[in-house]
């Protein structure tokens, strides 16, 4: 067992560890964001500028330039989600749970953005905003099951029992992941089926291909860095909640209050 | 001024909801870390 004390910790370790996680990520989110901006002006200018209309969507393709990465993001934050549920059930990790609270609110809103955008582009290219296709309507449980979490968190007032429920939950709801990459294979869908990620190699030509995949990494590192900037949020969310409670046992205890006022405070509910 | 076609209209709402969206998200997260650092403020704490 002495062995195991003298290890040193691993570079995953140190990482997440919350303290050093807060000084790493402190000093990486300002250049993450420059970088995530500088990378979707880029890629805005490519979307708008240089990539020719399609020859059957003719303007309207310009709208698979947001809807793509959307589409991408609502499932990698997903993904993201079920590690995490995995690292708070198995290793109770701390920042498993802060990682997967900051992570729906984003992967939510990413979903929604797919859904409204592709229903817009449905309309003058498929002549109708939607259709119960397995693929558009596998986004649409994406998107409930993600009200769902979010709604799961509000609901129990203890973070530890909120976070294992909410695990399980995720694990559960992650069965969607794949019925979502392969529902344009399974079933007969109106949805177009893979053109990106696909055996024999993309079918998208060059010139349209590499602006999306820009606009696709663009997104990702936007999203990561606004998910690591609400994991910040979120670890000084439950600092505040410990410090609430240790006033409230001194306050208990017969002792003075120390912090003038709680008016404009973060409610404890919403602080959990 | 970019010609989008005949379905600029389309294209244009499609860009505006996503801008709608993204705002909303960052501004949500800009406003609830302020809200959290006033609260360790009051503790006596100061974090970035």
């Amino acid at each position: 067992m002495s062995e195991t004390a003298t290890m040193t910790p691993s570079l995953w370790t140190r990482l997440s560890n919350p303290g050093h996680f807060m000084r790493w990520s402190g000093k990486a989110v300002p250049w993450l964001t420059a970088l995530s901006v500088a990378a979707l002006a880029v890629g805005l200018y490519l979307t708008f500028f240089i990539v020719p209309p399609d020859y059957q969507q003719g303007e309207t393709v310009r709208i698979m330039y947001i809807h793509v990465p959307a589409a991408w993001l609502g499932v990698f934050f997903y993904g993201a989600m079920s590690l995490s549920a995995i690292g708070t059930l198995v290793w109770r990790h701390p920042l498993a749970d802060v990682s997967q609270r900051a992570a729906a609110p984003i992967g939510a809103a990413f979903t929604l953005v797919c859904l409204v955008t592709g229903s817009l582009w449905g309309k003058p290219m498929w002549g109708t905003y939607w259709v119960w296709d397995a693929r558009l309507t596998s986004m649409l449980v994406l998107f409930l099951i993600y009200c769902g979490l979010i709604a799961l968190w509000r609901t129990i007032e203890d973070p530890n029992r909120a976070a294992r429920a909410v695990a399980i939950l995720t694990l559960v709801g992650a069965v969607n992941l794949p019925i979502i990459k392969f529902s344009v294979n399974w079933w007969s869908t109106l949805h177009q089926p893979a053109s990106i990620l696909r055996m024999g190699g993309s079918t998208i030509d060059p010139s349209m291909l590499y602006p999306l995949l820009l606009m696709i990494g663009a997104a990702t590192l936007g999203g990561s860095t606004l998910h690591l900037y609400a994991m910040r949020t979120e670890i000084m969310r439950r600092r505040v909640r410990t410090l609430t409670i240790r006033e409230a046992e001194r306050l208990d205890a017969g002792a003075v209050r120390v912090v003038p006022s709680a008016a404009g405070a973060t409610p404890l509910p919403q602080a959990l | 001024m970019l010609d989008l076609g005949p379905h600029g209209g389309f294209i244009a709402a499609a860009y505006a909801f996503t801008a709608l969206i993204m705002v909303g998200l960052v501004a949500n997260a800009i406003r609830d870390r302020a809200a959290q650092r006033r609260a360790l403020h009051r503790f006596g704490e100061d974090r970035r």
